[in-house]
This record gives structure tokens, sequence and C-alpha cells, in this order.
């Protein structure tokens, strides 16, 4: 098929004036007289590596998603790395220097007033690059810290509400009737709940159900990874649990499209079983779009986590999270203004690189969707 | 409408009763006869049917009783008539509240209803009216630089959320510039960091809902035809388009306008503001059971509102849409 289009394509002696003739018809028309015959000839040697590659060459062309994905890979690496990025461990504490500011902080931060100017209340140490909190532990590395809390809610919340969305959504479009009526009220009546309350009393529920649990059970293992992770896991499940209702529609949506195409025609018609359809031929077809989406919706986990942390309810104490680095320098912040506003600073800057890939994404994905929310 | 009310109550009594853990659960362990009794005085101790009737009875059905008012947190009703020679009509009691004695949770509603709904509503305007002009200019000049400022501070928006913006703007506008108060509530310079704060996301949100949705409506026939009829272009926009592209906006508002009332809990912390958001908070993880659900069907209720105001902007914005 290839060599038919090569020698279908391809200049050759024939095909010489012609081709120069439209270079010369397109000269005068296009602004860029060369660009159709270039083409022309670099098509056959170009690999054309199907959909995902294609993808990713044109997010490779989108400046701003290179620039997310750059800023997500140093992050990955602190995550990784954090024992070696970080100056100090995440929870030493060095007493004496509890609200230490280094000394340029003064210059950006005006108000602060160091200790030796009329008024000044703040202990100045540069063994500390962005400061110390209120019992001194370094906030920089807390920060470095903190992105294993962020990077894993953006990689567990996902996988969760795409595993239950999928499976509920592909389920109710692919058999429809009446178990596409219950299913999707009961995504209306996801919509009517506040996400908030379902999170909490998830993770409450967890917690206790899980901690009483005998040992060698699966719950009980569950529980070991949970307070191994500083009591991320529970949390991640809650967010996933209460957010898969949007993905369950839009995996509804996508079934129903599927299920008519002729592939499905064609396995029923071999005798396929209508499970085996749905999860062989319906389902990999539809995850495309429904990546894609989570992707976008990675930036409300992370916030999701650090509100969560914020109002107390996330992590374990005294595993950093942005959400309560902010939350405990909010209530310092007519003073030490740089322990809320540089955790508040990591979180935008996160939340932006995953807005800017997920976008990236979706432009490459489906070029007629660019602009277009 | 009255079946969602109805299923999210079930499923929220439901839920919040599985959840292990009491509402007399704390640091220092109480007597059990004390718990019990606890439990005798709020029904806790009945079936969990006979307590939900009861709850709901409470609520709906509205009663007549002879004698005094007595001004107790458990016969705290929102509407009291008075039938005359000391007979009252009283409807509509969301119960006690755990951890008071003497406040019930009309009484919170009663408070700070009032300051949540405020802020939500300065909130939801400032989302459009940031959100709408910076969407349909965007969308008048799709793909020239005034288009890419705006959509940057769309993208701005989704990626700033209320904890990281809440504690910059106290920063610069409270305390480096001193233009608006810190924290507290009350006079109008105190709505406006709270309420820019709230509605900022949101106005990221409704300005590419706006943009999409006026792109999509400039190419529509009747944009045309206005043209056509020698319409000044001020006046096709407006009127003709803009009121079109509106749609999809009105949608999320409705749903947007009940988060921004009372999910308002970050933005009440970090500003110091005496609203519902703490009340909802604290009351899951005490397991306040009447405020949990008083909060929640409050939710509900204002969501389902909400959708009904909505399906009546419909049908004022594209006459098309009739409701049989």
């Amino acid at each position: 098929m290839r060599g038919l289009i090569r020698a279908f394509v391809t200049p050759n002696k024939n095909w010489g004036p012609i081709a120069k003739l439209m270079a010369n018809t397109l000269s005068k028309a296009s602004p860029a007289p060369d660009a159709v015959p270039i083409t022309l000839r670099d098509a056959p040697d170009k690999k054309s590596g199907g959909l995902w590659a294609e993808a990713f060459r044109r997010l490779r062309r989108n400046r701003m998603a290179v620039i997310g994905l750059f800023v997500i890979g140093i992050i990955v690496f602190c995550a990784l790395f954090a024992e070696v990025v970080a100056p100090y461990p995440f929870d030493q504490q060095f007493r004496k220097d509890n609200n230490a500011i280094p000394s340029w902080l003064p210059y950006v931060f005006p108000t602060v007033k160091p200790k030796g100017v009329e008024g000044g209340y703040a202990t100045v140490s540069d063994k500390y690059l962005l400061g110390a909190d209120y019992v001194g532990r370094d906030l920089f590395s807390r920060i470095i810290h903190g992105t294993r809390v962020s990077l894993a809610v953006a990689i567990v919340g996902p996988l969760t509400s795409l595993l239950i969305g999928v499976l509920l959504g592909s389920v109710a479009g692919f058999y429809g009737g009446k178990v596409d009526n219950i299913l999707m009220r009961l995504v209306d009546l996801m919509y009517a709940f506040p996400a908030l309350l379902l999170i909490i009393l998830m993770m409450a529920f967890f917690r206790s159900t899980f901690s009483q649990s005998a040992p060698g059970t699966l719950a009980f293992s569950l529980n070991k990874i949970d307070s191994a992770f500083g009591g991320m896991l529970f949390i991640f499940i809650g967010i996933g649990i209460a957010s898969w209702e949007n993905m369950a529609r839009l995996a509804r949506g996508q079934t129903l499209s599927v299920k008519v195409r002729d592939f499905v025609l064609a396995a029923e018609s071999i005798g396929m079983k209508r499970r085996t359809i749905l999860f062989r031929h319906v389902i990999p077809n539809i995850l495309g779009p429904l990546i894609v989406a989570e992707t976008l919706a990675i930036p409300a986990y992370i916030s999701t986590e650090a509100f969560l942390s914020f109002i107390g309810l996330g992590v374990n104490r005294p595993t950093p999270s942005w959400g309560s680095m902010i939350s405990d320098g909010a209530q310092a912040i007519r003073s030490f203004p740089n322990q809320a506003i540089f955790p508040a600073l990591a979180l935008a800057i996160t939340m932006f690189a995953f807005n800017f890939l997920g976008d990236g994404l979706r432009d490459a994905l489906d070029p007629r969707m660019r602009g277009v929310d | 409408m009255i079946v969602v009310l109805f299923a999210v109550s079930v499923v929220t009594f439901l839920l919040m009763h599985a959840v292990p853990g009491g509402p007399f659960d704390s640091e220092k362990k109480l007597p059990p006869e004390i718990i019990e009794n606890l439990n005798k005085k709020y029904r806790l101790d009945e079936p969990l049917v006979s307590q939900y009737l009861s709850y709901i009875g409470e609520i709906v059905v509205p009663r007549i009783e002879r004698g005094k008012l007595a001004p107790s947190q458990l016969s705290d009703y929102l509407i009291t008539i008075d039938l005359g020679g000391e007979t009252y009509l009283k409807w509509i009691n969301f119960g006690p509240t755990y951890k008071s004695k003497t406040r019930s949770v009309n009484d919170i509603f009663r408070e700070q209803l009032p300051v949540s709904a405020q802020l939500g509503v300065w909130a939801l305007l400032i989302a459009l009216g940031i959100g709408i002009p910076l969407g349909a200019v965007a969308a008048l000049n799709r793909n020239k630089p005034v288009d890419y400022m705006a959509m940057s501070v769309a993208i701005t928006g989704v990626s700033v959320p209320v904890i990281v913006l809440g504690p910059i703007l106290i920063w610069l506008f409270g305390i480096t510039w001193r233009w608006f108060p810190v924290t507290g509530w009350g006079t109008p310079s105190h709505v406006v960091m709270p309420a820019f704060a709230l509605g900022f996301a949101s106005s990221a949100l409704i300005a590419r809902l706006t943009r999409a949705s006026l792109l999509e409506v400039l190419n529509e026939d009747y944009i045309r035809t206005a043209r056509s009829k020698g319409l000044s272009e001020r006046v096709v926009i407006i009127i003709h388009a803009l009121k079109n592209a509106m749609i999809p906006v009105v949608t999320v508002v409705g749903p947007l306008f009940a988060a921004l009332v009372t999910g308002t809990f970050v933005t009440e912390t970090i500003f110091g503001i005496p609203g519902m958001g703490r009340y909802f908070v604290t009351s899951i993880t005490n397991r306040d059971y009447p405020v949990i659900m008083g909060t929640v069907l409050l939710y509900a209720m204002l969501l389902v509102l909400a959708n009904v105001l909505v399906d009546i902007a419909y049908a004022w914005l594209d006459p098309r849409i009739r409701y049989t």
C-alpha cells in the first residue's frame, strides 16, 4: 500500500514539469510558495505512525504544552528524588529557627521586618532557601516533599474515576434499557449531591472499616499501604469515587456511538458474547477521549486534595501537603507571608503545567476541538 | 424535583449513619449512661426508619400546637404563625445541633446563610461580569493577540484555586498595599477580595464557554440575516449573537450558583467570614447529623431551584424552546 502511494506521489521525470507548474501557480497564491512541493517530496519518507504518533508530533509543536510537560518532568523528578533534592528532611525541626526568613525576603515582601530594624521580629537565617515554618522546618524541603502528594493524587484520582466511570458508563450505554435508566439516575443523583460530603464520609468509612480488620486480609494490607502513604490512599480513592459521574456520562455517550459501528456488528455475527464484545471491542475504542478528559481534570483533583488538606482532612501530619502548608501559613500571613505564598505558588505552577498539557493533548488528539471548549 | 430531594435526603441519611462513629465520640470518653441518655434525647436509639420519618416529618408537615411557645432548640420552627388564643401553626424544623445546647439548625440558617448567600451572589456577579465580556471579546477577535490574552486569563482562572488566590490577594491588597481589610465581614470593602477570589475561577469557566458558544453562533444564518438587514454591528453582536450564545452559559450558572453559595468554606476560612461553610465541614467530621442533613438538603434545594430558573431563562433566551 505504501509502495503504491510512493509510486504515485514521488516526483519522477514525468511529474517534474507538473510539480514545477504547481509550485509556480502556488507561489502566486500562497504566502509560503515552497511549502507544497516540499511536503510532496517529503511525504513518502515521513513515517505515519498512527493516531498517537501524529498526536505527539502536534503536541511537540505546541509551545505551552511542551513547557507544561517540562515542568511536570521537574515535578516528577522532585517527587522521585525528594530526599536528594531537598536539603533537609521534611519533618526535621530546628527549634531556634522557627519562622526564620532568608535575608533576601524583606526585599520581596516589604512588610516583613527582620530583627535589627525598627519593629523587627523575624529571625534571619540563610540556612533556609525560602524560610522555615512555625516549628522550624525548612519550607523549601517541605514544598519539594509536597510534590509527592500532589503527583500521587494526579495519578490515583483519575485512575479511580476512570475505572468506575468507564465501567458504569459503558455498561449503561451498551446494554441500554433498564440498566441504562438506573445507572443514569444514579449519576443524576451524584450531581445533586455535594462531592465534599461524599469524600469526607468515604474517607471516614474506609479508615474506620479497614483499621479494625484482621491481619492477612485484603483490608488489612490496604490499611498498611494507606499508612505507608501517610493516609493518602483513601483520600485519593474517596476523591475518585466522588468524581466519576462526568466520566460515566462521557463513556455512555461514546459507547452509544461506538456500539452501532460495523465492527461490533461483525463481532455479534460471529457469535461473540455480549460481555466479551463490551470489554474487547467497545471499551478499548472509547478510551481515547476519556483519557483526554481525565487529563483535563487532573488540576481539579490536585486542587481537591489541596482543599481537603487545607481544611485538615487530608494527609496525616507531618507528611507535607501544599494544602496544609497553605493552611498553616495563612494563619501567620500578616507576619510571614512567605509561609503561605510559596506553597501556593508551587500549587499554582503545578496546576498551570497540567492545564497546559491537558489543553495541548486535547488539541493534538482532536484538532477540530482547538479553541472550542 | 421532589423526587430528587427525597433521594438525596435518603442517601445522605443512610450514608451518614453507615459511617462508623457517632456524634458523641470525643477525645474524653463519656460514660455509657450519658451517651445513652443523649441518644434518647435526640431519638438516636430508635430504628433508622423512624428516625428518618420523624426528621422529615418535622420539616414537611405543618403542625398546630396549643400552649405557650417554649424557646428551645427542639421546638424551633422557621415559620411560626399565631392563630390566636395561644394556638400556633408551626412549620419547617431542621432539628437541633448536637454541638450546641441553645442553637438549632434553623438558627444557623438564619444567621449564617445570608452571609454566605451575599458572598455567593457577589462572586457570581463577578464571575459573569468578567467572564462574559472576556469570552465575547476573545471570540470577536479570534486568533488575535486580544484572544490569546483573554484565554490566558481564563487558563489562569482554572489554574489558580481559591486557596492559592486567597493568600496572594491578602498579601498584595490587604497587607502590602492596604487597600482592603484582610479579614472580617460587614462593610462593602470586606466583600471585594473574597468575592473576587471566589468568582475568579468561575469567570474563567464562563469566559471559555462564552467564547466557544459565541464563535458557533456567529456562523449561524440569522446573524447573516441580521447583518444583511443593515443592522449596526453592535446590535447584531449584543442582541442577536450574544443573547443566543448565552444558552450554554446559563446552563452552568445554575449549579455554579448553588456551589458558590454553599461551597465557600475555604474563602470563608481564609478571609474570616462568618458563613455557612464552616458548619457544613465541621458537622460532617462531628457527625452532627441534623446539620449535615440540613446543609445537604439546602444545597440540593438550591441546585434544583437554580435548575428551574435556568429552564425559565432558556425559554426567554431561545423562544424555540418550549416546555409542554
